[in-house]
């Protein structure tokens, strides 16, 4: 007999663990389509934006609000600069090594974030409310309820910006042909910078929404490695990708997790990124192929 | 060629690649306002790094401006951008049209908005559509599946939206059937008369060139060997040989080069 109940449960949260994967996928998607950068440090950037907000809350004077803001905003600033004095030089090198360098920076924001907070795990401060969700008669977590709501809307609202804002005919036309685009007017390490901030925006976002669900430790950056299995099934440069990639991962590791353990949960996951690749290698949406990964 | 304020002076440049291999040695060249200038030679003679030289694009793949300098619209290009250019009013087509692919038509001009204001680039939308009605009829369809004319079309049309002093054009019949060439170049001449933008042509149709220019280059190996109003370099026996291919005799391509010799007349006698 199959609980229909629990089952529906179970799905509810796996959508809400699928839309935070989602939302960070978008932000990976948009620095690989735009400059070809494989960002390995998406997970630690996201951390750091956690770190960022419980310092942000450590002063009691600010309310929560503005604290989530300044926090995505300051994020968003090192995201800038990273790619300024980290990313930019290494334009025109092989792909191999920016994305070397990129796994070096993950190392050396989880350095920083221990030696400014600590090694310890730490708890965020609670600000989503407490009440539980119900969806017909399914219980589902506030916290994860909220989450998902949040990453849905900051989703939605992007990829409709994507297609009528006139930024995004830079960015995928940046996407297409650097050469071509900057023929035509376009400044592209302008549309470089701006991808790493609004990346680094989102990714602190996702931080924040991570951190009150499970707490933030300097380890919270293998989150990046989950991620990294939703942007390969859904297709590196797709952002229709991402999100639907997002979900589908969220799910079947929640399902996983509930009916056969814990412990088959990366299982699960690996073995649809292995099938996804077997019948299709750029992803399910993806138009380029994944080399030398 | 002598001219008191040309809109583009190239001055004894010389690009190297990677740092070893020199590509342009010592060439100079000038488009006066209002003018076309054609530049013809061979494969590899550095036809298109000197484009690059100008538009600055030459950094994306790691050659470099060594030494000479080149002014446009009276001031160096050697601190500018190649965006900054754009704004400044010049526009590269680059060589294989470059157009890009997974966008609509109409994205691929919006792309081109950059260059000034966005409401001023709108405007001229109409514009390209009147020079390229077929643009029109396929604006919502995605530019990667238009034909090699109309994708050459597009790239000139994303040129307009530009608004630009001078256009820089890297070998626009480069794989379009004669016809097609020929009405790409009428309408190259038509902007020229009608948007008085200067234009800089690199041709390996060096009769479709000489047609609507005014003056043409003759380069070699990074240098100039030949420069000269196109009715006088028309007349050389050397070029009638090497470059218009009139030894034989080739009646098509001589019907269609009249052809446009005679356009070019009456863009004479309308100015
Ligand atoms: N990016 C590059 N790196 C190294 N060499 C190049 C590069 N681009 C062109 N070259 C070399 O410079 C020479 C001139 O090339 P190019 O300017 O494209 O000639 P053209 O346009 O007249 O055919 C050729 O020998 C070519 O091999
Ligand atoms: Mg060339």
């Amino acid at each position: 007999m199959i609980d229909w109940l629990f089952f529906s449960e179970i799905g509810l949260a796996g959508l809400g663990t699928g839309g935070l994967y989602a939302l960070t996928a978008l932000g990976f998607v948009l620095i690989y389509k735009a400059t070809r950068v494989i960002n390995m440090a998406m997970g630690e950037i996201l951390m750091l934006g956690a770190y960022v907000f419980m310092g942000f809350t450590a002063s009691t004077l600010l309310p929560i609000w503005l604290s989530i803001l300044l926090a995505i905003a300051c994020t968003g600033l090192i995201g800038g600069v990273i790619e300024r004095v980290i990313i930019r030089p290494m334009l025109g090198e092989s792909e191999i090594s920016v994305f070397m360098v990129t796994i070096g920076l993950g190392s050396v924001l989880v350095g920083l974030v221990e030696l400014i907070w600590g090694a310890n795990p730490q708890r965020l401060i609670e600000f989503i409310p407490k009440e539980p969700i119900f969806i017909g008669e399914a219980y589902l977590s506030s916290k994860i309820g909220y989450a998902f709501v949040t990453a849905a809307i900051v989703l939605a609202v992007f990829l409709a910006i994507f297609r009528t804002w006139r930024g995004g005919v830079a960015l995928r036309a940046t996407a297409g042909d650097q050469a071509a685009a900057y023929s035509m007017g376009i400044n592209v390490p302008m549309v470089f910078s701006s991808v790493w901030v609004i990346s680094a925006m989102i990714a602190a976002g996702a931080g924040i929404l991570v951190g009150s669900i499970g707490g933030i430790s300097p380890e919270m950056g293998v989150y990046g490695l989950s991620v990294l299995v939703v942007v390969i099934v859904g297709g590196l440069d797709s952002l229709l990708g991402a999100l639907i990639a997002g979900l589908m991962v969220g799910l079947i590791e929640t399902y996983a997790g509930a009916y056969l353990g814990g412990e088959y949960k990366l299982l699960a996951t690996f073995s649809l990124l292995v099938l996804v690749l077997i019948l299709r290698p750029y992803g399910l949406f993806g138009t380029h192929e994944i080399e030398r990964l | 060629m002598t001219n008191a304020d040309p809109i583009l002076d190239i001055q004894n440049i010389e690009v190297v690649y990677n740092n070893t291999i020199q590509v342009l040695r010592g060439l100079s060249l000038s488009v006066p306002r209002g003018a076309i200038v054609a530049l013809l030679g061979s494969n590899g003679a550095g036809k298109s790094t000197t484009l690059k030289a100008i538009s600055r694009l030459l950094e994306m793949e790691k050659g470099e401006l060594k030494s000479g300098d080149i002014l446009f619209d009276g001031q160096s290009v050697r601190a500018d951008t190649p965006h900054g250019l754009v704004r400044r009013g010049l526009f590269h087509v680059m060589e294989g049209r470059r157009i890009f692919e997974d966008l609509t038509v109409e994205e691929n001009m919006i792309a081109a908005t950059y260059a000034g204001s966005n409401a001023e680039a709108r405007k001229r939308f109409d514009l390209v559509y009147e020079y390229f009605p077929r643009l029109f009829e396929r604006r919502k369809g995605l530019a990667g599946y238009l034909s090699g004319g109309e994708q050459q079309m597009l790239a000139i049309g994303r040129a307009l939206i530009a608004n630009p002093k001078i256009i820089l054009l890297d070998e626009p019949s480069l794989g379009l059937s004669p016809l097609l060439t020929e009405e790409i170049f009428s309408i190259i001449a038509r902007i020229n008369n009608e948007q008085k933008t200067s234009m800089l042509i690199v041709e390996q149709n060096a009769a479709m060139a000489f047609a609507v220019a005014d003056y043409g280059y003759i380069m070699e190996t990074g240098r100039i060997m030949l420069d000269g109003p196109t009715s006088v370099l028309t007349d050389d026996p050397d070029v009638q040989e090497f470059y218009l291919g009139m030894s034989g005799g080739d009646d098509a391509g001589h019907k269609s080069f009249r052809d446009i010799k005679h356009y070019k007349r009456r863009k004479r006698w309308l100015s």
